[in-house]
């Protein structure tokens, strides 16, 4: 048993010492990164990086509060938790010239309202959120978000909602027509009113299962981010993915780098690395959502490019999550939590 | 485990001086990694939330509070009682008390049967049983979730012979979740109940049948009494994991069959992010099964002393 | 002769058959599957083995070696200290007498069994937080370690118990000094126990997944929590085929203890 016992030991330190010398620890959605990207920057600057998943912005909140921050250098936000990331004081930041290939990020994402000039993150990926139908199981109008909160007949309790409160309570509220963060009572309890009546027509929360429950058929209609939707298409799902007339939700996720980060160094090369036109172009060829990164669009696929998904009709009403103030957040949280208990 | 109380008869004093010595470990380990965690986790179910995790130290009621009384969205409407958590225990109780009678009826015949066979057959059918129990509990809920999904083979089998003609849809319902409960601890349930069986003596039951007794009156009147323990000691293992049990809810249950171990898990993993109420939650749910298992505790004493 | 046998109940027979069934269908219907050549878990497409394939050189097999390879490290470790923690509390509990605080001690042995888990998990993710560890495989380490403990207890105490000491009274008689006793007499005798206890809190800790979700640092993946989050996105061929494995390497292990316990037996003194 001694044997074993020094021969594990022996194992783990030198599992822990292949670690210590240039390693990424990157904080990152389920099913976003394809594994050729990884190797390749590995490639190039002998980095490792080692990469752990979660599956909403809270999620990836409570981690960190949980004692995570420190450990990862990385994480991949959306747009408002880049915000409240800034607001709890959980960010790092950098200079332009740290990270050379910031001029490559298109115009319209350079200077963003969650983070002015791109001090802390810089663009992964940015696509819409709405819902997506299986046409084989309801053919009618799907053009409005009534879908998953009126629903027709035939996809009473065969709904699948994701397991996010920012993006199905702003969802909700473009259903009813009312502001986010609103503090108006009658407007939150009418929020709460839809979708604890809403809740009756549902399968199941969940947002890592978006794609597959589409694809198996285990839900005929579900939130979804565009990308999630082409890929579920592509993996034969029925599917019609809908601009409805209310609007769909616009995001942006971003390689942020955060606070007390171990490994800064390998954490800007990552960054630089992922603003390269030609593996930002790799990545939306995964992911199937946009980049916005300069000069993509010559390495992208073209069903990528075109697809559906990708490109609502004109006059889409477009809406950001906005990140509310405390005092506001709690109140949608009680109504999450509501909902979800 | 009542088997193996302290003081039995084995009160070899050999190494007798040495006890703190060679209980150091255990004290120090369990102490500071279980003990210690515990009372932090009952202090912090007393202190003030931080918004979206974390706690700051004011003592507060809040988490408490939250859990019995309903104050409206706004928090100042007159309190109510909160039904919703109280809802989510009742039906974790529920479940898990479903799950143990379950068990039961399953598991009894089951230990019965295989306490019966001559000694080659028994190590073989025993042998058959335990084989699940060591396998993972993770794989075997998503094999439960496969089976059970509604383009799933069980489905597709009963759709094929015609029994039914639309998917029973099953899954992430409450049938879904007791079905895995069930299934996760039925090895729990027939192990003790055949210790107990393997025990017993039959010149017991031959001397019912001598007065009469049928089958079943013998059953109920000397069989039972006489394996009560092993079917206590069941019932216990059986309940108190499926009270607290996580995989099973998320993975078979879906939106509708929230139990306290998700309820749990959502403060401090997901979007809720309130760790003195999941503190809380979490004292309440451990309370529960510490009155279950003193409860257990004293009938056995009292059954040892009579 | 009897007419009445009184072992024998009608139906019994049936419902053991039918918890037998309701045991193996899951893990036997996903075994099948993952010989499936489709992509598709609902539809079979005959006979093959490229998912065992994509299991060792797929583009997720990295993740989840590095992931089988941190359970098997953990398991060992765990199995170990908690078994050499048990070895010793049983020997204070069943050969030093008796003591002040022993009822206690006993309780605290089988706290962590008494505990539901979701609570250690919490517990245990507040503790590490507050003092600011979250190094590594460490704290799925220490926790595992804790709740090993009673899991390797039960056996070694159980033949603990039925070994006699009159075979280290006789040795001290002749000398020996007590660590002598227990080293070259006690040993021996409960290394079968010693044995299943390390077995069984092996076991255990491959097992676990919701302590380990809870307390698991940055970028460290165990088998359960790898596959849970893999099939969190839907089960995929390539988990069929892994658990398919881990279902055959239980197999291997159940026999190996039941082999063991029996050589055990049949050398009872």
């Amino acid at each position: 048993m001694k044997k074993i016992l020094a021969t594990s030991l022996i194992a783990l330190a030198a599992a822990s010492a292949a670690q210590a010398e240039g390693e990424l620890k990157l904080y990152n959605w389920f099913e976003y990164m394809p594994q050729e990207l990884l190797d390749k920057f590995t490639e190039e600057t002998g980095i490792t990086v080692t990469m752990d998943t979660y599956d909403s912005n809270e999620a990836l909140l409570a981690s960190l509060k949980a004692g995570k921050l420190g450990s990862y250098d990385l994480a991949v936000p959306g747009d408002y938790m880049v915000k409240i990331l800034g607001d709890e004081d959980m960010l790092g930041t950098f200079t332009a010239e740290e990270v050379p290939n910031l001029v490559n990020i298109e115009d319209q994402w350079m200077d963003v309202p969650f983070d002015e000039g791109r001090k802390s993150s810089v663009p992964y990926q940015w696509g819409s959120t709405s819902f997506a139908v299986n046409r084989e199981v309801f053919d009618g109008d799907i053009q409005t978000t009534g879908i998953i909160f009126e629903p027709p007949a035939e996809l009473k309790g065969k709904i699948n909602v994701l397991d996010t409160s920012g993006e199905t309570l702003t969802l909700a509220s473009m259903h009813l027509g009312i502001p986010q963060c609103t503090s108006d009572r009658d407007q939150l309890k009418a929020l709460n009113a839809l979708v604890m009546g809403a809740k009756a027509d549902w399968a199941s929360f969940g947002s890592d299962v978006a794609k597959d429950v589409l694809v198996s058929g285990d839900a005929a209609a579900g939130m979804i981010w565009s990308g999630f939707a082409a890929k579920a298409r592509g993996e034969g799902a029925p599917i019609e993915y809908a601009f409805p007339k209310e609007g769909v939700i616009v995001w942006m996720d971003n390689i942020t780098l955060l606070k007390d980060a171990p490994n800064r160094d390998s954490a800007l090369a990552f960054m630089n690395f992922m603003l390269e036109p030609e593996n930002a172009a790799t990545l939306t060829n995964y992911a199937q959502y946009s980049a916005g990164v300069k000069g993509v669009a010559e390495f992208l696929d073209p069903e990528v490019a075109n697809s559906p998904e990708s490109n609502p009709p004109e006059g889409t009403t477009t809406v950001f999550v906005e990140a509310c103030p405390e005092e506001v957040q709690v109140l949608y949280d009680a109504i999450w939590t509501n909902l979800k208990k | 485990m009542a088997a193996m109380a302290p003081g039995g008869a084995s009160s070899s004093e050999i190494y007798k001086g040495n006890a703190s010595r060679l209980l150091l470990p255990t004290w120090v380990v369990i102490g500071v990694f279980l003990l210690v965690p515990v009372a932090l986790m009952a202090t912090y179910s007393f202190l003030t939330k931080e918004f979206r995790g974390g706690v700051i130290w004011e003592f507060s009621l809040a988490a408490y509070d939250q859990f019995f009384l309903d104050r409206g969205l706004f928090g100042d409407e007159p309190p109510k009682i909160e039904w919703t958590y109280i809802t989510i225990f009742w039906r974790s109780i529920w479940q898990a008390g479903l799950a143990t009678i379950l068990c039961l009826l399953i598991g009894f015949p089951t230990a019965w049967f295989i306490a019966t066979r001559d000694a080659r057959m028994r190590t073989v059918w025993l042998l058959v049983v335990t084989v699940p129990y060591w396998v993972n509990l993770l794989i075997r809920t998503v094999s439960m979730k496969f089976l059970i999904r509604d383009e799933g083979p069980l489905n597709a089998m009963l759709l094929w012979s015609g029994l039914i003609d639309q998917p029973l849809g099953l899954i992430n319902t409450n049938l879904a979740v007791q079905l895995g409960l069930f299934y996760s601890y039925l090895p729990f349930m027939v192990l003790p109940i055949y210790a107990a069986v393997e025990r017993y003596d039959f010149a017991l039951s031959e001397a019912a049948a001598d007065l009469y007794a049928g089958r079943w009156t013998t059953l109920r009147l000397v069989i039972l009494p006489v394996v009560k323990p092993g079917i206590i000691a069941g019932c216990i293992l059986v309940f108190v994991p499926s009270l607290g049990a996580f995989l099973a809810p998320d993975l078979l249950g879906g939106a509708k069959s929230f139990m306290i171990g998700s309820l749990i898990e959502e403060q401090f993993k997901g979007a809720a992010g309130n760790w003195p109420f999941g503190a809380a939650a979490a004292m309440i749910l451990m309370t529960i099964v510490m009155i279950v298992l003193l409860v257990y505790a004293r009938s056995q004493t009292r059954e040892a002393k009579a | 002769m009897k007419q009445l046998d009184l072992r024998r109940f009608p139906g019994f027979f049936a419902i053991t058959l039918l918890c037998v069934v309701v045991l193996y269908a899951p893990l036997m219907v996903v075994s099948v599957y993952s010989f499936n050549a489709s992509t598709s878990i609902t539809n079979w497409g005959g006979f093959s083995l490229d998912w065992y394939v994509d299991v060792f050189t797929g583009p997720e097999s990295p993740k989840f070696q590095r992931a089988a390879m941190n359970s098997l490290i953990i398991a060992v470790l765990a199995g170990l200290c908690a078994t050499l923690i048990a070895t010793s509390a049983a020997v204070a509990m069943h050969r030093a007498g008796r003591f002040k605080g022993k009822t206690a001690t006993f309780a605290l042995i089988n706290l962590p069994l008494m505990v539901p888990e979701v609570v250690t998990a919490v517990a245990s993710l507040i503790f590490f937080t507050a003092i600011g560890f979250s190094g590594g495989i460490g704290t799925i380490l220490l926790a595992h370690i804790t709740f090993c403990i009673p899991f390797a207890y039960l056996p070694i105490a159980a033949r603990m118990q039925s070994v006699p000491d009159s075979y280290e009274q006789a040795a001290m008689d002749l000398y020996a000094t007590p660590w002598e006793a227990f080293r070259l007499i006690l040993l021996p005798l409960m290394m079968p126990g010693i044995f299943s206890g390390f077995l069984l809190a092996f076991i255990i800790s491959l097992d676990d997944f919701l302590i380990t979700n809870f307390v698991k640092g940055a970028g460290v993946e165990t088998l359960p929590t790898a596959i849970f989050g893999a099939v969190k996105q839907g089960i995929k061929p390539n988990i069929m085929a892994i658990s398919t494995l881990m279902l055959g390497v239980s197999v291997v292990f159940v026999t190996l203890s039941w082999l063991i316990g029996r050589s055990g037996q049949a050398k009872k003194p």
